[in-house]
């Protein structure tokens, strides 16, 4: 089996209401371990809520997710919570930074509730954001960050808890050329960390790199023919 | 009706623990009812997420029954002096059928609740919410209780008139007295102490090795349930004379004042809270075969154990070191 | 794969909770002016029921310490139904009760004063240290007659003629609860003020040292003189105690609209979350924190504006008691009267006060944002990501 395994996954909004609406209707797919894996389609095409399954922030309405072998559907959402902030680390399209909070303790916030050191998870914090080049904004207040240093401490967050997968939902909509090069740069280093990576985008920058080992088409909630799997060097 | 700011706080918190307790039991009762894990519908997760309500409603209504059985002998303490005979809480007890028995619902509530909470921690552990069944189940019976004690309580403050006559703890705890105060006093001495100390030492042992091997639960859920009654009893027969230094006063409630350096409270807290943490883990044996709480468990056992085993060892050096440096010789 | 929901040793509770803590603090913090309103009214509330509870408590320690002085029981004789004087020759009878250490008989009585429209307690102590034509009166009365020692001092005898009596010291201001309207002065003086003979006395303290014989001695004096009225201090104290009772209970229960209110307030508060904050909890949880965890976040807020505005108002009642005299709350407990002694009240609260403080203003608080609090930490993540 692979690393995430979701079979005939249903995810209905307002069910039984008028305003019922299918977001996700009967997808069955393989996420390899340490692939990047980019979902692509049009908006409203599903992708961000079959992101939100895969990464274990919502519950489909139908049909069985597994990751490592393990069934997550029907945990309770403590323990699901509990396994998606230790497994999946989350880059949102709008970021998602807390306003009033600085750089630093944006990117620490995931691991408060973890109960480690502080100082322990400050060093590492500071650490990660010394490596994405943000060294000099760790005190910023996040309301105060360009484009380019926000999406990067919202990546830096994403990697506080050392996640196994990093899920991103159209990490470069809000950002020039350059910085969405320098987003795949990130993402290629990080798959030959051993991270697995599944992205959702229709930038061509995004779905047609040379490192992305899998794009899988999306349209109306279901996937539209099988994705053409291309393995560009070595897929995990 | 003797209208005290106190006692005010007293009956109105209550009732609002009451009111609390009466809401968590009724959310209780719907989960207990649709609980259905597997479903994954919108009901079901409606109901997951009022376990955390249940739960915080109980933790407090827990906070306020430790809190209000203190205060309540505080208060029948400080509303002694409004009625004729009484000298102390056990006067104002005395005043009014309600008194005692409420004292020993608010006891009997306060370790009832403790227990509740600690099986609530036990199945936060398990990630299939393995005792959801149990505790609501429990719970059903449980917040009557609380009720129920709102409403005697209330009775009993509404029901005081100072105009009748009480008597004080001279009296009510005297050696060859009537009632159930007397006979209290009235053990033994040797044999008493004996009892209680042959008790408390089975306890204490039998937590330490719990704590330290997690085995025998079950014997110190058994032996503290025992220990708190025997040594509440032992407290009024043995321990008072010792700490007034006079043989015939037994007051449970006059160690609770500035004269006796406050100590009823050292004293009473910790052998109220060793005997729980002792009973839990006791109660929590059923469900050591339970298959997602199997570490957890054993885990919570033995923490109680050790919780238990230092508190009640204080216990008997507290009690034993006022016998010992008292100047009375009995 | 289990390890992660294996359970978690206490040492990272401990920092968890030290984690949020300052989380809520920082988000707190954030929200100043939304919090600090609130804080406001909550301290408001602590800091009016403190008064009470604080002044109440002051009040009746003084009472208590004043009728320590008082006599086991004071026989008084009735004629019909009113206060009559009582021979002097019932002294001995009365001394010879069982259970009666001793008897004396004591005279005093009301002086008011027209031009000071003020009534003193004249009154013959025991031992009358000064000469035949002299006084020795409390601070009140120096106060409302302007008198210092070896002023003049006349008073208005039951003939319509003056006494003229000197001033010989003015008693300290530290008993002015009990001495603020004394004027004391020699038997003989007493006699000729008011005209009573020298074999009467207004009324027989007895002594009883064993409480609880108290009750049969007053049923003794009873049998013995029939149209005696025995006054025993335990009835004295119990009444003194039920009408302090009764006066704070009762400001208490008006005041509790006003704690009503403000848990109205409180919950209406902690009920409408601002978008930003909906926002912010999406965001937590979305990147990984339980309910649970959210949920202890909006506990430990309520537990910050509890603590602050109790210890704030706490403080401020103390200071508007034993700094300031109490002001707005005296008049209500303590009664009218134009001789109130000017005097500081003395802290005497303890932890009945606190708690009673505690029960009356932080449950309702409490019980009041539990409900917001938990629907606040259940938010679906999935919003967020869909925005």
């Amino acid at each position: 089996m692979s690393y995430i395994q979701l079979t005939d996954v249903r995810r209905v909004f307002h069910q039984g209401r008028p305003d019922e609406l299918t977001a996700v209707d009967g997808v069955s797919l393989a996420i390899e371990r340490g692939a990047i894996t980019v979902l692509r389609g049009p908006s409203g095409s599903g992708k961000t809520s079959l992101l939100a399954l895969i990464g274990g922030m919502a519950r489909p309405t139908s049909g069985r997710i597994h990751l490592d072998g393990r069934e997550l559907t029907s945990l309770p959402e403590r323990f699901l919570t509990e396994v998606r902030r230790r497994t999946f680390g989350f880059v949102f399209q709008q970021f998602n930074l807390v306003r009033g909070l600085s750089a630093l303790e944006n990117v620490m916030l995931p691991a408060y509730p973890l109960g480690g050191s502080r100082a322990a998870l400050v060093k590492h914090a500071t650490a990660l954001l010394e490596s994405l080049g943000l060294g000099h904004r760790v005190r910023a207040r996040a309301d105060w960050l360009s484009g380019g240093e926000a999406q990067r401490v919202a990546i830096a967050r994403a990697l506080v808890n050392r996640p196994a997968v990093v899920i991103a939902d159209e990490p470069t909509a809000n950002l020039d050329s350059k910085l969405s090069q320098e987003f795949m740069r990130i993402a290629a280093d990080l798959k030959s960390g051993g991270t697995t990576l599944v992205i959702a985008s229709h930038d061509p920058l995004v779905h047609d790199a040379p490192v992305v080992d899998r794009t899988v088409a999306m349209r109306d909630g279901r996937l539209d023919g099988e994705g053409a799997a291309r393995s560009r060097g070595s897929a995990a | 009706m003797i209208l005290n700011p106190a006692v005010f706080a007293l009956v109105g918190g209550s009732v609002a623990a009451g009111a609390l307790g009466g809401a968590a039991a009724g959310l209780g009762a719907v989960v207990l009812r649709r609980w259905d894990l597997e479903s994954g519908s919108e009901l079901q997760l409606e109901l997951e997420r009022r376990t955390y309500l249940v739960s915080t409603l109980l933790g407090f209504a827990l906070a306020f029954q430790v809190l209000s059985l203190f205060l309540y002998v505080y208060t029948a303490d400080a509303i002694a002096p409004q009625l004729t005979g009484a000298m102390c809480a056990a006067g104002t007890l005395q005043a009014s059928p309600f008194g005692y028995p409420v004292l020993l619902l608010k006891l009997l509530n306060a370790v009832l609740a403790g227990l509740w909470l600690t099986l609530d921690r036990a199945d936060q552990q398990g990630h299939d919410y393995p005792l959801i069944k149990v505790k609501y189940g429990l719970l059903l019976g449980l917040a009557p209780l609380v009720v129920l004690e709102a409403v005697l309580q209330a009775a009993f403050f509404l029901g005081l008139k100072p105009a009748v006559i009480t008597s004080c703890c001279g009296s009510l705890f005297a050696e060859g007295g009537r009632g159930f105060g007397g006979s209290l006093a009235d053990l033994p001495l040797r044999p008493t102490s004996l009892v209680l100390s042959v008790a408390l030492l089975a306890v204490v042992a039998a937590a330490a090795w719990l704590w330290r091997t997690g085995r025998g639960a079950v014997a110190a859920g058994v032996l503290g349930a025992v220990v708190l009654p025997l040594a509440l009893a032992a407290v009024v027969a043995v321990v008072s004379p010792y700490v007034y230094e006079l043989p015939t006063h037994h007051c449970p409630f006059c160690l609770l004042q500035r004269e006796y350096h406050w100590l009823g409270y050292p004293l009473y807290g910790s052998l109220l809270l060793g005997a729980v943490a002792a009973m839990g883990a006791g109660a929590l044996q059923p469900f050591r075969r339970v298959a997602s709480l199997a570490e957890a468990v054993p885990d919570m056992q033995r923490r109680l154990g050790g919780v238990a085993w230092v508190l009640l060892a204080g216990f008997g050096a507290l009690v034993a070191w006022e016998i010992g440096g008292s100047g009375l010789r009995m | 794969m289990s390890q992660d929901l294996a359970p978690r040793p206490v040492s990272s509770w401990l920092e968890r909770q030290r984690s949020l803590l300052d989380f809520t603090l920082a988000s707190l913090s954030r929200r100043t002016g939304k919090n600090l309103s609130l804080l406001a009214v909550y301290a408001l509330v602590v800091f009016a029921l403190a008064s009470v509870l604080l002044l109440t408590e002051s009040l009746r320690a003084e009472a208590r310490a004043v009728l320590a002085g008082a006599p086991d029981v004071v026989v008084q004789r009735l004629s019909a139904g009113r206060h009559d004087l009582t021979p002097a020759d019932r002294v001995e009878p009365l001394a010879a009760i069982r259970g009666v250490r001793g008897a004396v008989g004591r005279r005093w009585g009301y002086y008011f004063g027209r031009g000071s429209q003020a009534n003193f307690t004249v009154m013959v102590p025991e031992r009358f240290w000064g000469a035949e034509g002299e006084v020795v009166v409390g601070e009140g009365v120096a106060r409302v007659r302007a008198a210092a020692p070896g002023a003049e001092f006349p008073l208005r005898g039951a003939d319509g003629h003056y006494l003229h009596l000197t001033v010989r010291e003015v008693i300290p201001a530290t008993t002015a609860s009990v001495t603020s309207d004394l004027v004391l002065l020699s038997d003989a003086a007493f006699g000729r003020l008011f005209g009573q003979p020298a074999d009467r006395f207004t009324d027989v303290a007895l002594t009883v040292p064993n409480a609880k014989e108290v009750a049969t001695v007053a049923e003794k004096v009873t049998r013995l003189f029939p149209d005696a009225r025995p006054i025993t201090r335990q009835e004295l104290t119990r009444t003194y105690e039920a009408v302090f009772d009764w006066r704070s209970g009762l400001t208490v229960v008006i005041l509790s609209a006003a704690v009503l209110a403000f848990a109205l307030v409180a919950w209406d508060k902690a009920a409408g979350l601002s978008a930003e904050e909906r926002r912010e909890i999406g965001i937590l949880k979305a990147i990984g924190w339980e309910t649970s965890d959210v949920l202890t976040v909006k506990l430990w807020e309520g537990a910050v504006v509890s603590l602050t505005a109790f210890g704030l108002g706490w403080l401020a009642a103390y200071g508007h008691l034993f700094l300031g005299g109490a002001p707005l709350f005296e008049p209500v407990l303590r009664g009218w009267s134009t001789l109130s002694p000017a005097r500081r009240l003395v802290p005497a609260a303890g932890g009945l006060e606190v708690l009673t403080l505690f029960i009356l203003t932080v449950v309702p608080y409490t019980v009041a944002t539990v409900v917001p609090a938990w629907r606040a930490a259940t938010t679906d993540p999935d919003a967020v990501m869909r925005s």
